[in-house]
């Protein structure tokens, strides 16, 4: 990256000799900074009550049955203990919520800067623009993913006290895994979720440097993902529905059947992670060349 | 044999695909044991789409149907670049004649003549005269018409026929302890629907009659008579078996109660010195998923080679299609195909002993042979209902009492089922009866949890007072590991004819369960599409020069500029991207130890200059030098300058010394000076409160503190006394006045003459983007000796003037003149006027800054 390269001595050249690019904004610095911020506590509180809060559900609402045939098989076997639990729990998440918590840390960590002003105070100090961006993508993609796995943690503890612990048993067939097989794959699961975020932060990351409104970033983010989902329900669009960001979002239903099947995983891995790579590229190139004007 | 062409219609299809030529044609054939009946058969012809002599495909449907069931697939046959000819059959569609059940004296010789038929078309190719290079293809009652064919009509080059017949005598009195149709078991379900859908005004509907009466006799005793097996055997590819010699593609289905995987085995052991391959896919008369573009495809593939001499398609002499799971995206179940280079028999490659548990059991056969179990609902898969899956109960009902069941233990391993297993069977009736024991076998998986599960639905009817080998339902199904093999033999099937008297029978085992294997079946991994791999390395192509790209062109920076120059700007140029102008050549210096004064009315391009020096906006041309170093977004020579531009950016949650630290913290420097730059701030105790507490005056005094927490060579501070009171202001006066001292250099932007006049050495006026004027304050706003006086008298008081001493000029000056004074005093200069009459209304010190200032605003207001 070209701003790092100043970090030789002839690159120092005129600065201020205590200085150091590589210094700049330290990755603890910025989680400082974005750990401190409350819209951070109440997107992990959020994402840890929501078991609880569907936990609660299933008490009050009495088990799902297979009765109804429109019901999605995760659903039916939801309660049968912590594990299944677990999985409806990402299931009923990942569509939206997930979405929204990835976008949050990801859509707002530049632009909410550009809102405060500080922006500009960081980038004269100067923290060069590459390593700005490169010190926030890594504190948003962690707290994302921290955002990610606790849901999942937490589900489990919620399921574990609330509906007990039992086999992984897999929707629509009378299977049950054991459970080494079955925690082996929830982490295939929360793994490929992991990934399969990877567009979403991107994206808002991609908004963040583009607009000065946190909101904008991480709305804009959010509602590119619902009109990729609208149009991947158009089936008409036939395979060219493969290709939208969206469209694999649930492949890892895929490690919920007996035999697992890989090739929605990486399918959607690989389009994830692709378009991440494009979206992250046109951040850098955007927030190099714009003129800081906030 | 003449050819009518009646009402022949000829068409185009439009659009993309390439021109597809198609015509109806009625072509009248003779038939018969005696070769008397004349017939005319509804055909349709499609032209091959490339033109010239292609080979020829006949495409036969199959029972109950008529040619243009099999119109999609012709066209696409047509597009690929074959001739194809559908016709409906003798008693279906829009043809003549009675149905004969593929008859050698009706069917066959029919086809034969729509062989003649194609050898005289100019679009087929031809192997001899007469002998045109032709395949033929069809499902169920085509599939057998596509075998006997080929028995009788040596021209024929390959079939391709599926889920259909071997011995039709077999098929509907199966008997799975191998003693043949005449023990064998009434399928009575399928037989009806066979038989009666032809049905209308009369019970024969459009039936040979004397297919129908032998029908009707035999339903009537659930017993078949030999006519009839020699009538429907006659009507089968069994009646010439070992006369079939060329090459055949067998598909059959794995959901086929009434054709199952048992006829396509023996149909591939009727053919002799011909290549023959063995599908079993997921589909057949039951329902189950047609799997048509796979399908379609092999025999696509099939004819190919054959027909046109392509290369084979490398799928081994054995498929089997094995469901896997479903695919998320398309919420479909998972088809996968298996294939082994050769097709083992449903014996399989190797057999796998499996012990089975149970002791004699007594069977209760009910009395009328109701209530009786289910296996297979004959019928669901034409009227398109797939049978419900176990887990949701539905099918698969066996009633207490009435069957016998013997499992194995637990499986250790999966065992994987392909073929038919067999078990010795012992069967003795409790009470004799001039019945003999009827029992329906079946084959069933049984979970860890105790729930059984068809492994297929299909049953194994026999006959069987004694002790035999019983070959249970051929099928390729999966036994998961912790699961049992259960064998259940029922009294009852719905299917069938069992008896109607009331019996009771002990039912063992006597044998392990031998289970065939074929552990040459091998998936082949399903190929990724290519963008799998070739996405990433596009994106990261992409993404490398999307981002290394993007670097503006940056001016070269010329010469050394001296490096003691705190700001040195030269030609520098700035156009948003609305077009407007904001920076127009500016070029200005500032010196070390300088407090400077950039004043300008609002719009003047102040702010916008300051942010081009702080490096957040990018110059369209000129140069900013600081401390002799170009200064761009980042150069690490903005460590030397502290800022404070258009207003406080702090972390609202963060409290004030919490933002000063982290941002300390962040510019990744060396030590900071905390303590004074507060002091300087003035904040007290608020600065362990949260910024968003405070008022704008302590974010102002906060923000100037931060610009300082270094000590910054160069301080540039845009507008600070916004928002303080006039102490502050003052005190902040003191404090530039002190920090310059110490060698530094601080840039003040304001709007305000005043408060550059009192705070700053030099000053740089700037007006619509453009440099006015620049020099020290005094000399640009002090009184430089000129004074102005007011006047009503210009002419006297010019004239008073010019004899005065100490006067350099004197000159008009709206409302007075202008007196430059050089030696003398103003107040004597007063006098003067004064004694000399003229009339003195005010005097005033002339300051240039000021009215040029005032000019610039006046303008704009």
């Amino acid at each position: 990256m070209s701003d790092t390269a100043l970090r030789d001595e002839t690159g120092r050249r005129g600065a201020d000799p205590t200085y150091r690019p590589r210094r700049t904004l330290p990755l603890r610095v910025e989680a400082a900074r974005q750990l401190r911020r409350r819209r951070t506590w109440i997107a992990f509180a959020v994402l840890l009550l929501l078991p609880w809060v569907l936990a609660a559900a299933f008490k009050i609402g009495g088990s799902p049955s297979g009765d109804n045939p429109n019901t999605p098989g995760l659903v039916t076997v939801a309660t049968t203990g912590a594990l299944n639990f677990t999985a409806f729990t990402l299931f009923a998440s990942v569509g939206f919520l997930l979405v929204v918590a990835v976008a949050l840390f990801c859509g707002d960590t530049v632009a909410s800067e550009a809102g405060w002003a500080s922006l500009r105070y960081l980038l004269a100090a100067p923290v060069p623009r590459v390593r700005l961006l490169r010190q926030k993508l890594i504190v948003a993609l962690s707290l994302s993913a921290l955002a990610v796995l606790s849901l999942p943690v937490m589900a489990m503890i919620t399921g574990i006290y609330v509906f007990g612990w039992a086999r992984l048993r897999l929707p629509a067939t009378d299977t049950a895994l054991p459970n080494g097989t079955a925690l082996t794959r929830l982490l295939i699961i929360v793994g490929y979720i992991l990934v399969s975020e990877l567009v979403v932060a991107a994206l808002a990351f991609l908004l963040s440097v583009t607009t000065d409104s946190p909101l904008g970033a991480v709305g804009g983010a959010v509602g590119l993902v619902i009109v990729s989902n609208i149009i991947d329900a158009v089936t008409a669009l036939g395979h060219w529905r493969e290709f939208l960001p969206t469209h694999w979002q649930f492949a890892w239903t895929d490690a919920l059947q007996p035999d697992l099947v890989w090739t929605g995983m990486v399918k959607g891995m690989v389009l994830s992670a692709s378009y991440a790579v494009i979206f992250l590229a046109l951040a850098v190139r955007r927030f190099r060349n714009k003129d800081v004007v906030s | 044999m003449a050819v009518v062409l009646a009402g022949a219609l000829t068409w185009a299809a439009v659009g993309d695909e390439p021109r597809l030529k198609s015509t109806d044609q009625r072509i009248t054939v003779v038939d018969g044991p005696k070769d008397d009946q004349h017939i005319t058969l509804d055909t349709t012809f499609f032209a091959p789409v490339r033109g010239g002599r292609a080979p020829a495909v006949l495409l036969a449907h199959g029972f109950g149907g008529s040619k243009d069931d099999t119109r999609s697939q012709a066209e696409d046959l047509a597009r690929h670049g074959y001739a194809v000819l559908t016709w409906s059959a003798r008693g279906f569609g829009g043809s003549g004649g009675q149905i004969t059940l593929d008859s050698p004296d009706y069917d066959v010789k029919d086809v034969r003549q729509l062989v003649d038929w194609l050898a005289r078309r100019p679009e087929v190719r031809l192997d001899k005269p007469g002998d045109p290079r032709v395949g033929v293809a069809g499902q169920s009652y085509g599939g057998a018409i596509s075998l006997l064919a080929a028995a009788y009509d040596s021209r024929i080059d390959a079939i391709a026929p599926q889920i259909t017949w071997y011995d039709l005598a077999d098929a509907l009195f199966p008997d799975a302890t191998g003693k043949g149709p005449a023990n064998g078991v009434f399928k009575k379900a399928w037989a009806g629907i066979f038989f009666t859908s032809g049905a209308s005004s009369t019970a024969c509907g459009r039936f040979l009659p004397s297919l129908c009466s032998m029908y009707q006799k035999v339903a009537e005793t659930g017993r078949p008579t030999p006519e009839a097996i020699a009538t429907l055997r006659r009507d089968s590819p069994a009646s010439v078996a070992g006369r079939i010699h060329v090459p055949t593609l067998l598909v059959q289905g794995q959901t086929d109660s009434l054709f199952p995987l048992d006829q396509s085995d023996r149909n591939a052991r009727a053919i002799t010195g011909a290549p023959v391959r063995t599908v079993w896919y997921q589909g057949g008369h039951d329902g189950g998923d047609p799997e048509t573009s796979r399908i379609n495809g092999l025999v696509t593939g099939w004819f190919d080679h054959y027909l046109r001499g392509g290369p084979l398609p490398d799928d081994g002499g054995f498929i089997v299609t094995r469901t896997g799971g479903i695919d998320s995206s398309t919420q479909r179940v998972t088809i996968s195909a298996a294939s082994a280079p050769r097709y083992p028999g449903l014996s399989g490659a190797t057999r796998q002993s499996v012990p089975l548990g149970g002791d004699r059991l007594t069977v209760q056969n009910p009395a009328g042979g109701s209530p009786s179990s289910i296996s297979s609902m004959p019928g669901l898969g034409l009227l398109g209902a797939v049978p419900s899956t176990p887990a949701t109960g539905g099918l698969g009902v066996d009633l207490p009492g009435q069957s016998a069941t013997f499992d194995s233990e637990p499986l250790d391993a999966p065992l994987q089922l392909t073929g038919a297993a067999q078990v010795r069977l012992r069967v003795k009736a409790v009470k004799p009866s001039s019945e003999p024991p009827t029992l329906f076998a079946k084959v069933y998986d049984v979970g860890p949890d105790g729930q059984a599960s068809p492994a297929r639905r299909i049953a194994a009817p026999l006959h069987l007072d004694g002790t035999a080998q019983v070959t249970l339902p051929a099928m390729d199904y999966r036994f998961a590991a912790g699961h049992r093999i259960r064998l259940v033999f029922s009294t009852t099937d719905m299917g069938f004819v069992s008896p109607a008297r009331p019996a009771a029978y002990q039912v063992s085992v006597e044998s392990p369960l031998s289970v065939p294997v074929d552990p040459a079946l091998r998936t082949p991994p399903t190929p990724l599409p290519w963008w799998v791999w070739g996405f990433p390395v596009i994106a990261v192509v992409a993404g490398v020069v999307i981002a290394a790209t993007s670097r503006r062109r940056r001016p070269r920076t010329t010469g050394e500029a001296d490096d003691g120059t705190p700001l040195e700007i030269s030609g520098l140029t700035k156009r948003y991207k609305n077009g407007y102008l904001a920076v127009d050549d500016l070029s200005f210096r500032v010196e070390r130890g300088q407090v400077c004064g950039l004043l300008g009315p609002n719009g003047a391009g102040k702010t916008t200059t300051l942010r081009m020096l702080m490096g957040l906006i990018h110059p369209d041309g000129g140069e900013i030098r600081i401390f002799g170093e170009p200064v761009r977004p980042g150069a690490p020579v903005l460590s030397r300058l502290g800022s404070f531009v258009e207003g406080p950016g702090f972390l609202p949650h963060l409290s004030g010394r919490d933002n000063l630290e982290l941002y300390w913290k962040a510019a990744g420097r060396g030590e900071s000076h905390m303590e004074r730059a507060l002091e300087i701030a003035g904040l007290g105790d608020a600065v362990r409160r949260p910024v968003r507490t405070y008022s704008q005056g302590m974010r102002q005094r906060l923000a100037i503190a931060q610009a300082m927490l270094g000590l910054p060579d160069l301080l540039v501070l845009d507008e600070p006394t916004n928002g303080l009171d006039p102490p502050q202001i003052a005190e902040m006066r003191e404090v530039l006045v002190r920090y310059v001292a110490e060698g530094r250099t601080v840039i003040i932007s304001s709007h305000l003459l005043a408060e550059v006049e009192q705070t700053c050495t030099d000053v740089v006026v700037m007006h619509k983007g453009r440099l006015v004027a620049a020099g020290p304050v005094a000399e640009i706003t002090g009184n430089d000796g000129s004074v102005v006086i007011g006047t009503p008298d210009v002419d006297r008081a010019l004239s008073v003037l010019t004899s005065l001493e100490g006067i350099e000029n004197a000159e008009p000056y709206e409302p007075g003149v202008l007196v430059r004074i050089n030696g003398s005093q103003p107040s004597a200069v007063v006098a003067a006027l004064v004694g000399g009459g003229v009339a003195v209304e005010r005097v005033a010190p002339h300051r240039r800054l000021e009215d040029a200032f005032l000019a610039l605003i006046g303008e704009d207001s």
